[in-house]
């Protein structure tokens, strides 16, 4: 076993744990990986970087199994593979967490482990249980088996996830965006993990969008741009140059040679300076929260007590770690579930009696975090889900019944404005990337004119433009006069946008944060604070 | 749009001609190969290996289906049959589409059969027939559409399963089908338990020029229009009405659904009660253009034929006639094949049977292959050939 700070000597000696030689996969309408050429070795992290929709997520999961590649080939440890099926992906030692969680939350940590278990018809407890603990100990963490996963924090459903992956001795680990739903000490503790992993000689892929976390992570750095592998960063490279370099050079493979007049850059790379509230914002209150409580369903914190009032044109934030109310309490405002006690008032005039689509009509906009099975149909076009919420109304429909052209010709404006990359206005939404999901969701709800937008994590697994786009979209609105409600985990986010921050832990309000070069510690204080109760 | 990403500093998205085009139109006639003619082919293969095995030529056997269907002036008999299959298969449409299992077909379907025999032969008198046709129509339908309220409410309300609930309530519809016939609907000069029988003058009027000399009924009935009628108002309806993509929403995803600020509880109860109308209709067709009574123990239980059948047109409308033909066609012909052959009635269900099994397996390969499944979005997917990006 090698230490983690230099790369193994195992290059000239041995075949690397995974070659991946000319990988070509289409889908209808996008050649997700072109000729794609890869070598991943033991000992090492190898950062896969790019944008939504480069391509990153189908070469991974041709390696674990899921996706078929159309051409190319797999090499492990030198040898040619086939690999037909997850399953044969977990024997051939590969192991994937993915981005969204496969545990069953209502099983404890120790069945959704033994779940995994396919031998066999009885599950062996004891068993399972000493391999827990001679994982845990080797990644250095200390998870309790009869744990319900459910009731665990992401972080530790995350470690969860990685023991399960390592569960059959895995040789590599493929990790996809891994930090996108962690706090910053999750994160911290995610570094350690990996660090102990690749001291024990595994190979490891990381898949992230983010610049930093790839130069921080990686001790070799792939980039991917529309399903291209456009460059790569060596490890002497990495440890040479400083991050700043570094920075440079990947936007400049990422963006190709027309980096010096995306705009973007500048943005990219400099840090968030607090953004302070706007002065001008008029004194009258758009949307009111009045003590407003939410019965919480299974495995839900609910909401209690919330009072919030929000001025019109306001962007107001709220801060929390995910799972604290914040779904909840969206959807109370949206009318998508009842609440128990208090009020909302929108311009004045309560709407707690409301159904959803009554809400919508008078401006009230929901722009949910779950753009896949709740924001969008995806077997319905891209025009389609753009008047999902005007089905029957005028210009769209008439009498009853669907006006094609009219649903086209508004499609194609949105498209545009939007900028919703699709091959056109009649592609399935499914086909599309998360991140023009998201633009068709957005490109719905602000179109018809809005008062009141609740936006539930906006930039939630986004590439770096994507959102950019998105922020400054609520920033427009906003100056147009629109207010927001901004519900987001992170915190930079919401110093970027809000004019105030209201922080909910455990399904309260906690305090309400000014927006200012002070904000960013008290929201902080307010957080961990909130916690503690 | 070319110009503003060029002025973002992208590359070009894909282009639209790129996508589409042959490879995908090969894809659709793969597609529609495998997922629904190949089934019926494995079906018809299988059967005639079985029919093989237990010493049946089944090469004669498929000519004695063809020909008991379709010569002899059979073509008249298996044209009416696609009547009432017809209209539970549009029937089933409205509700599978919306994502809900009625799979109370028969229950429904004697219930409003038992109704219109027991109450039409009694004012058939009184009214003059096309009125009195049209209100037992309308009657089967209604009744048909009130045995699946328990379930709707149900479901809407408490989002009880209605696999469940719709299952049960055909065993209580049954019964109480054969109750009312037996009971208060029973021809008192017979001992038979039936109804009393219609006149033929009061069932429905067949189309001009099917009539055939040889035959007790004059010819192929009008209820035959009415199903290919229901077939173009469901397709119209799932295609191009407001109901009917609010109704494919609910079936896409219950949650997008709520999202979109539609009505789910009373969506829930409009496609159950729309269903149970079709499938009373279906009632009617049979009672009042084939039967002209109803004996207590008659059950053709006609819902089990035709729920593979919705999936081979892929819950499509206009699409599913085709196969309602062809089945008409087997159950038919396929009577007089089986006596021929010396086996049961009944080795058509068997075909029906091994179709819905070949179906199972070419799902799962052509998922693996094209994608997607048997429950489609299709009608509001692309409605005609579009290029434009």
């Amino acid at each position: 076993m090698t230490t983690g700070t230099t790369t193994p000597a195992t290059d000239g000696s041995e075949h690397p744990a995974v070659e991946l030689v000319g990988i070509v996969k289409e889908f209808p309408g996008v050649l997700a990986n072109d000729r794609i050429s890869l070598t991943v070795r033991r000992g090492e992290v190898h950062c896969l970087l790019g944008e939504n929709g480069a391509g990153k997520s189908t070469l991974m999961n041709i390696l674990s199994g899921m996706v078929r590649p159309d051409a190319g080939q797999v090499k492990l440890d030198g040898r040619v593979v086939e690999i037909d099926s997850p399953k044969h992906a977990i024997g051939l030692g590969i192991g994937m967490v993915y981005q969204h969680t496969s545990l069953v939350p209502q099983l404890t940590v120790l069945e959704n482990l033994m779940l995994g278990e396919a031998e066999g018809i009885r599950l062996n407890a004891a068993h399972a249980g000493e391999r827990l603990r001679e994982l845990g100990s080797s990644l250095g963490l200390d998870v309790d088996p009869k744990a319900t996963t459910g009731m665990l924090a992401l972080g530790q459903q995350q470690q969860l996830e990685i023991i399960k992956a390592l569960w059959r001795g895995s040789k590599v680990l493929i990790l996809d965006e891994p930090t996108s739903m962690l706090t910053p000490k999750g994160v911290a503790e995610l570094e350690q993990i990996v660090a102990r992993l690749k001291g024990q000689g595994l190979a490891v892929v990381f898949i992230t969008h983010k610049l930093h976390e790839a130069i921080s992570m990686g001790d070799r750095v792939a980039i991917l741009s529309q399903g291209r592998l456009v460059g790569a960063i060596e490890p002497a490279e990495l440890r040479s140059a400083t991050h700043d370099e570094l920075q440079e050079r990947i936007i400049a493979l990422m963006f190709g040679g027309q980096a010096a007049q995306a705009t973007g850059v500048a943005e990219l790379t400099d840090g968030v300076e607090p953004h302070l509230p706007r002065r001008a914002l008029a004194a009258e209150p758009a949307l009111e929260l009045d003590s407003v409580t939410v019965e919480p369903g299974p495995g839900e914190i609910g909401a209690h007590d919330v009072s919030l009032q929000v001025l019109k044109s306001e962007i107001m934030g709220i801060a929390g770690v995910d799972g604290n109310g914040q779904r909840e309490l969206a959807e109370a405002i949206a009318g998508q579930r009842g609440i128990a006690d208090g009020d909302v008032r929108l311009f004045g005039h309560s709407i707690a009696r409301l159904k959803v689509a009554q809400r919508e009509k008078l401006g009230l906009r929901y722009v949910t975090d779950d753009r896949i099975h709740e924001g969008t149909v995806g077997s319905l076009s891209v025009a389609m889900n753009i008047v999902l919420k005007q089905i029957g109304r005028s210009p769209f429909w008439g009498r009853g019944r669907i006006r094609y052209e009219a649903i086209l010709s508004k499609a194609r404006e949105l498209i545009g404005r939007f900028d919703i990359r699709t091959p056109g206005p009649e592609t399935r939404v499914a086909a599309l990337s998360g991140g023009n999901i998201q633009k068709v969701v957005l490109a719905r709800e602000l179109s018809f004119d809005p008062k009141v937008v609740v936006y539930s994590k906006p930039t939630y697994g986004l590439d770096v433009r994507t959102t950019r786009s998105v922020r400054r979209t609520i920033r427009e609105q906003a100056r147009e006069g629109v207010t927001s409600i901004v519900i987001s985990t992170d915190l930079e986010e919401l110093l970027d946008l809000c004019d105030r921050v209201a922080v909910l832990s455990r399904g309260r309000i906690t305090g309400v944060v000014e927006n200012g070069p002070s904000a960013q510690q008290r929201v902080g204080e307010l957080m961990v604070g909130g916690k503690s109760t | 749009m070319t110009e503003t990403t060029a002025a973002a500093g992208l590359r070009e998205p894909p282009r639209p001609g790129e996508m589409t085009g042959g490879q995908a139109q090969l894809g659709r006639v793969g597609d529609f190969f495998l997922r629904s003619i190949l089934p019926l082919v494995l079906a018809l293969g299988t059967g005639a290996i079985i029919l093989a095995a237990i010493g049946v030529d089944p090469i004669q056997y498929y000519k004695d289906v063809y020909s008991g269907g379709v010569q002899f002036a059979a073509w008249q008999d298996s044209l009416m049959r696609v009547a009432p299959l017809l209209l539970i298969a549009v029937g089933l449409i409205v509700v599978f589409r919306a994502g809900i299992w009625n799979l109370g077909i028969d229950g429904q379907f004697l219930l409003a059969a038992a109704v219109i025999s027991g109450i039409g032969s009694r004012f058939e008198e009184h009214l003059p027939n096309a009125i009195n046709l049209l209100l037992l129509f309308l009657i089967a339908g209604v009744v048909g559409a009130a045995w699946t309220i328990v379930p709707a409410l149900l479901k809407a309300r408490y989002e009880l399963n209605e696999i469940i609930t719709t299952l049960m309530m055909t065993f209580i519809g049954i019964n109480l089908a054969q109750i009312l016939v037996k009971g208060p609907f029973q021809d008192p000069t017979t001992t038979t338990p039936q109804t009393r029988a219609f006149d033929f003058t009061a069932l429905l009027p067949s189309i001009p020029g099917t009539e055939s000399a040889s035959r007790r009924w004059p010819g192929v009935h009008v209820g035959v229009l009415v199903a290919a009628a229901a077939a173009f108002v469901v397709w119209f309806l799932m295609s191009r009405t407001s109901l009917g993509l609010r109704l494919q929403v609910l079936g896409a995803s219950m949650r997008s659904a709520r999202h979109m600020g539609l009505d789910v509880p009373r969506l829930i109860i409009v496609a159950f009660l729309l269903s149970g109308f079709f499938v009373g209709l279906a009632a009617a067709t049979e009672i009042l253009g084939v039967k002209g009574y109803q004996r207590a123990d008659w059950n053709p239980a006609f819902g089990l034929w035709v729920v593979p059948l919705v999936f081979l047109a892929r819950l499509h409308a206009i699409g599913v006639i085709p196969y309602v033909v062809l089945l008409s066609l087997a159950s038919i012909g396929g009577d007089y094949a089986a006596q021929n052959a010396g086996l049961t009635p009944q080795f058509t269900l068997l075909l029906v049977g091994l179709t819905l099994l070949f179906m199972a397996l070419t799902e799962w390969i052509a998922r693996r292959a094209a994608g997607g499944s048997y429950l489609p979005g299709a009608s509001y997917r692309r409605h005609r050939a579009e290029g434009a990006g």
